[in-house]
């Protein structure tokens, strides 16, 4: 085994010099301009490879931040009775004190938490950390390009989202309290600074967190768009693409196009807050008091909001779907089923997105036969996505699969995403929304269709390049420890909710005492906060696995350990700046020669056999 | 990071040009979104109509020229005849700021004719998205001052570096230009 991967090794340098190109990359060691001090290498780098750790350290960072917030509102739904004076000692003035001395979490702090969870959890840990991550480390290297278009762009983009990071770091310490109006941030709650305590500063910070993170993301994309289209290595037709390609590629698209109304909805919040316009804020009383603001309408603000919402949700699942994609054939030995199919379901998903934004109004008052269209065009997501789920199941069968925590993780998102997807149908139908819209029901269905299983998708992606980024493997036995407790325990936390929510249990509420019909599912919610405090310390086995493989971990010996045929797997085990120490390889078929004929499977870089371009000129 | 771009094949656009093209997508977007707010709100009723400041005709006669300029110096740069390529610049700037200050003069003339920035949001909607426009003009005029200073200081020269830069600069012009009439003629016709 081990000659045959050396015998590999050495004939994957082979075809690079006989029919790779000689950009003459390396002539001017041009190269260590970037990396010339430990700043220019690791802090303000413009090595994509440096960039995509960034964002996946920040990512994790900002995934245990919201992961703990999301156990702090826990605590307050499961054991709304239990003395919480414990934690006063981390949550100073939010943790509020009787005259026994029992500690209770304040509401306001409780809005302020669910509202981060969701802020942080949707923009930074799986935009930024999924899609930045990933687009940044795949691109160039799965494309055959030395880096980005603009090294430079891509820098900046790393540290717009560091400091939209730093922004709201610092509003969470404000002694009025970070935002607390939900991560939507509706007006009259986002636009009038007296509308609660959070509504103040908090507000004014989260806005500016998130432009700078649209600023962020429109920059990754612009690179991303520009560095797939026009820097593909000779050879590399868009239809030899590796599906991850196809993923970053749409997903980017989407970025662009819809984040920038985000922006325009935000200005308007911003001139409201701080002007005085009426965009958004028709005739309001506030303590008896008459606003000056007039002929405002607030639901304006919901469709420029969900104009991007939605494309939102599919920018943080088109890329896990595309690592899925890629690391189930690889690790099946097949060639991914469909491949075709894949990406026009990629391209239909992505220009769907924009035509179901309004099912996310169905009670807003919008009008029911315009409901009707956006229920047509919601359902018919579920095409793609269905073909999408078939052709994963179609790669799996037969296969010689790995059950390796990539390959685990790349199943369970599979799992997931049919869970989660199943219950969009009925959401997707503006009769039974009515009926659960606002109810925990809502609250499974996202969770584990865009939350967990996104999260699947990157933990998938992180298992699986881990040896491309740090030139070890992550351990195993921890993988698949925090692959089944994972699995098993977000089922645990969700599962339940669906119930809850056919009840009629309304999301969001700090709690439920004056509401004797839901006062019997307090065993229910308990038992989902100490699933989700379970969950929370597997989550823990991946960072200190992560931290731990980095220096310590199992080293990489051969550059092409899984035996794949995409192009990142032809660069040296720890490739330097621009990549590919000589030529650049160029391209000869597609990205899934998996178990062809005799071979195990054929890297993108070796050309056809005689055999294969008869075969070729026949079909 | 210009070696990068440059010894990939080229394929049409050179990727920058490209790149700021997917840009200007964005701010499409940007201004696609504004507008149709403005339709969403108009519909609504209790819409305050008024006549637009005349200042805006002027300003629109403005940036067409500029348009005009802006293209004739590059061709003369690409040809290599310094002095009409500097004029023609300067004047892109020149004219680039009369756009700026007639945008403002027709600011000051809707607010004189008692149309607020806090008033009927059909008259908040003019002054947010013309001054998001002009932010935009203001954008590029600074580029234009860099291009002005590297005119003065730099000896005409046709290098892939200056021309990729100042097609990039003609492209975004006329970008702001198109986009202004667009606005203009939404504002006059919804």
């Amino acid at each position: 085994m081990a000659q045959t991967e050396v015998a590999v090794m050495d004939a994957t340098d082979q075809l690079i010099e006989k029919y790779g190109y000689d950009d003459h990359f390396h002539d001017h060691h041009h190269g260590d301009k970037y990396q010339t001090n430990f700043i220019t290498h690791y802090i303000f780098s413009m090595d994509h490879k440096i960039i995509a750790k960034q964002f996946l350290t920040t990512g994790i960072f900002w995934a245990i931040i919201g992961g703990l917030m999301s156990l702090i509102f826990r605590l307050q739904l499961g054991f709304p009775e239990e003395n919480m004076a414990w934690l006063k000692p981390f949550l100073g003035k939010w943790i509020v004190l009787n005259d026994a001395g029992v500690g209770s979490i304040s509401p306001e702090f409780y809005y302020a938490m669910v509202t981060m969870h969701g802020t942080i959890l949707v923009f930074f840990v799986l935009t930024a950390g999924l899609s930045g991550t990933f687009s940044n480390l795949l691109i160039p290297l799965q494309i055959g390009a030395r880096d980005m278009a603009s090294p430079f762009l891509n820098m900046l983009s790393y540290w717009f989202f560091f400091l939209a990071g730093v922004v709201l770091f610092f509003s969470l310490f404000l002694s009025t309290g970070a935002f607390s109006g939900g991560w939507v941030a509706y007006p009259p709650l986002s636009a009038l600074p007296q509308a609660s305590s959070g509504s103040g500063a908090g507000m004014t910070m989260w806005l500016l967190s998130l432009t700078l993170f649209v600023v962020s993301v429109l920059l990754g994309g612009i690179n991303y768009v520009t560095t797939i289209l026009n820097l593909r290595t000779r050879g590399l037709g868009m239809w030899r693409l590796p599906l991850t390609i196809w993923a970053f590629l749409v997903t980017a698209i989407i970025g662009l196009l819809s984040f920038p109304v985000l922006v325009s909805g935000f200005l308007l919040l911003f001139f409201d807050r701080s002007v005085g316009t009426s965009f958004y804020l028709s005739e309001i009383f506030i303590g008896g008091q008459a606003l000056d603001h007039v002929g405002g309408s607030p639901i304006l603000y919901q469709h420029l909001f969900w104009f991007l919402g939605h494309p939102e949700v599919y920018i943080i699942i088109l890329p896990a779907m595309g690592i899925v994609s890629e690391v189930l054939a690889i690790h099946s030995r097949k060639p991914i089923f469909g491949y075709k199919a894949m990406v026009f379901s990629i391209i239909a998903i992505g220009f769907l997105s924009f035509l179901v934004w309004a099912h996310h109004m169905f009670v807003s008052g919008i009008n029911p036969y315009m409901a009707m269209i956006f229920v047509l065009f919601t359902l018919i997501i579920a095409v793609p996505s269905a073909v999408k789920v078939f052709n994963w199941l179609a790669t799996l069968y037969g296969g010689s699969i790995r059950f390796n925590s990539a390959n685990l993780f790349a199943i369970g998102f599979v799992s997931m995403f049919i869970s989660g997807g199943l219950t969009g149908i009925f959401l997707g139908n503006s009769a039974i929304d009515i009926q659960l819209h606002d109810t925990y029901f809502v609250v499974a269905h996202f969770h584990i269709v865009m939350g967990v299983a996104a999260f699947f998708g990157t933990f998938a992606g992180v298992y699986h390049w881990f040896p491309k980024m740090y030139g070890r493997f992550m351990n195993e036995f921890l993988g698949k420890l925090h692959f089944w407790s994972t699995l098993i325990g977000a089922y645990l936390i969700f599962w339940p909710m669906h119930y809850l929510g056919i009840a009629g249990v309304p999301r969001r509420y700090y709690s439920f005492d004056s509401f004797e019909t839901f006062s019997h599912f307090s065993g229910m919610n308990q038992f989902i906060t100490v699933a989700a405090i379970l969950v929370f310390v597997a989550q823990l086995v991946f960072v200190i696995n992560f931290f731990y493989s980095i220096w310590y971990g199992r080293k990489m010996k051969v550059k092409n350990p899984y035996g794949a045929t995409s192009l990142e797997w032809t660069t040296p085990i720890k490739p330097g700046h621009g990549n590919w120490p000589g030529k650049i390889p160029t391209v000869h078929r597609w990205a899934y020669d998996y178990s062809k004929g005799e071979r195990d499977f054929i890297s993108q870089i070796e050309p056809l056999s005689e055999q294969e371009k008869k075969d070729s000129i026949h079909h | 990071m210009s070696n990068i771009t440059e010894n990939s094949k080229a394929r049409g656009l050179e990727p920058a040009v490209f790149g700021l093209w997917v840009g200007i997508g964005s701010i499409v977007m940007m201004f696609a979104a504004f507008t149709s707010a403005y339709i969403v709100r108009q519909a609504q009723g209790n819409w305050l109509e008024f006549r637009l400041p005349e200042w805006f005709f002027y300003s629109t006669l403005i940036i067409l020229l500029s348009s005009l300029t802006i293209h004739y110096a590059y061709k003369f740069y690409l040809k290599g005849n310094t002095l009409r390529y500097r004029q023609l610049y300067l004047l892109t700037f020149i004219l680039g700021l009369g756009f700026v200050i007639t945008q403002y003069l027709g600011w000051t003339a809707m607010h004189a004719g008692g149309v607020e920035l806090t008033g009927n949001p059909s008259g908040s909607f003019v002054y947010v998205i013309s001054g998001v426009h002009a932010l935009h003009v203001l954008g590029g005029l600074s580029a234009l001052a860099v291009g002005v200073l590297m005119m003065a200081v730099l000896p005409h020269r046709v290098t892939p570096r200056r021309k990729t830069r100042f097609k990039m600069m003609v492209h975004y012009w006329h970008f702001v230009d198109i986009l202004w009439i667009y606005l203009l003629l939404f504002f006059m016709f919804q």
